[in-house]
């Protein structure tokens, strides 16, 4: 392997912080595990209220992706991190706009459809 | 006079001055890097978004064929998930071993790794093969393509990352762990867990909501 791949060119300052713990990786996993076993099991029997089931799964997936941003991708209150939550939410709102908007005009075209014969 | 370079700036800064924002002097390479590669995973979020939209419009234009509470093996889907989120467990472990110098442990969790994310690809590679010959492929209905196209171009992802995992084991190989690969290894570990992320939407909308 050639050495300029090896060259460091990267703005800013060398530093060898220390980021994460062993232990905020296993809460994490703990807690995305729960999350999981209790979306898949919310899915298969009646312990929410049926037709609050799909509202149900869609704040469990929020909250799983909520405990990977923490404690696998490490997305704190700390100063490193204000310039990522800002891309975030702004990615958020990108995501939000396509997939709402897609699916609100398309259930208006396809209400508004002629019948077929 | 002096001027303050880059390279000469302090590096212990008081807490509370937010660095990487004009206050507190430049940021480290390890946010710099990680912010831009946070940028690209940002896009890649918004490509999904795109065909989760897709799926979504067309998840009920079955036309006549397989819909998915006739297809979807829901005790697949689960262990695929764990598969995935064990993964994301041991990648992490092992982007922390590398930045504490363990090469060995490094090893071992990017091999567990490795092994997971196989084995959640072959699972999904094997369950499209089984929808396939059923005649359930993607030229069947507008519901399988999009399908298709969004579990698919997840399991791109998958198989990319396990590819580039390889590449940078070997770069450890070569190299052991200088300052550049370990932001790399970061880069990778931040492209694994989105990839678990894309995942928690894939299973909530397309598995356990298309399943009932």
């Amino acid at each position: 392997m050639s050495d300029r791949l090896f060259e460091d060119r990267t703005p800013g300052v060398e530093e060898h912080e220390p980021t994460a713990s062993y232990l905020s990786y296993t809460v994490g996993l703990a807690l995305a595990i729960l999350a999981t076993i209790v979306s898949f099991v919310v899915s298969q029997t009646s312990l929410l209220w049926p037709p609050g089931i799909p509202v149900g799964l869609i704040v469990l997936a929020f909250a799983q992706i909520g405990v990977h941003l923490v404690f696998f991708l490490h997305l704190g209150s700390g100063a490193d991190s204000t310039n990522n939550i800002l891309a975030l939410a702004f990615g958020m709102l990108i995501v939000f706009l396509v997939i709402t908007g897609s699916v609100w005009i398309i259930a208006n075209l396809n209400s508004n459809m002629m019948p077929m014969s | 006079m002096t001027i303050a370079t880059i390279d000469g700036a302090p590096t212990a800064v008081p807490a509370g001055l937010a660095r990487g924002r004009g206050g507190g002097g430049p940021a480290s390479k390890r946010v710099v890097v990680a912010y831009g590669f946070w940028i690209f995973i940002l896009s890649d979020m918004v490509m999904f978004s795109a065909l989760f939209a897709a799926y979504a419009v067309l998840r009920g234009n079955t036309a006549g064929g397989p819909t998915g509470a006739e297809l979807f093996d829901l005790r697949n889907v689960f262990i695929e998930t764990m598969c995935l989120l064990l993964s994301s467990y041991t990648c992490g472990l092992s982007a922390l071993s590398a930045e504490r110098r363990h090469p060995g442990r490094f090893f071992i969790f990017a091999v567990l790794t490795f092994v997971l994310g196989a084995a959640f690809l072959l699972i999904e590679v094997s369950e499209f093969a089984r929808m396939v010959a059923k005649g359930a492929g993607p030229s069947r209905s507008g519901f399988l393509s999009a399908f298709f196209t969004l579990v698919g171009t997840h399991g791109v992802h998958v198989a990319s990352g396990l590819i580039a995992l390889v590449y940078l084991a070997a770069q450890v190989i070569a190299k052991g762990l200088p300052a550049v690969v370990l932001r790399r290894l970061l880069c990778w570990s931040l492209f694994w867990h989105a990839l678990d992320i894309v995942w928690v939407g894939v299973f909530t909308l397309v598995y356990l909501m298309g399943a009932p």
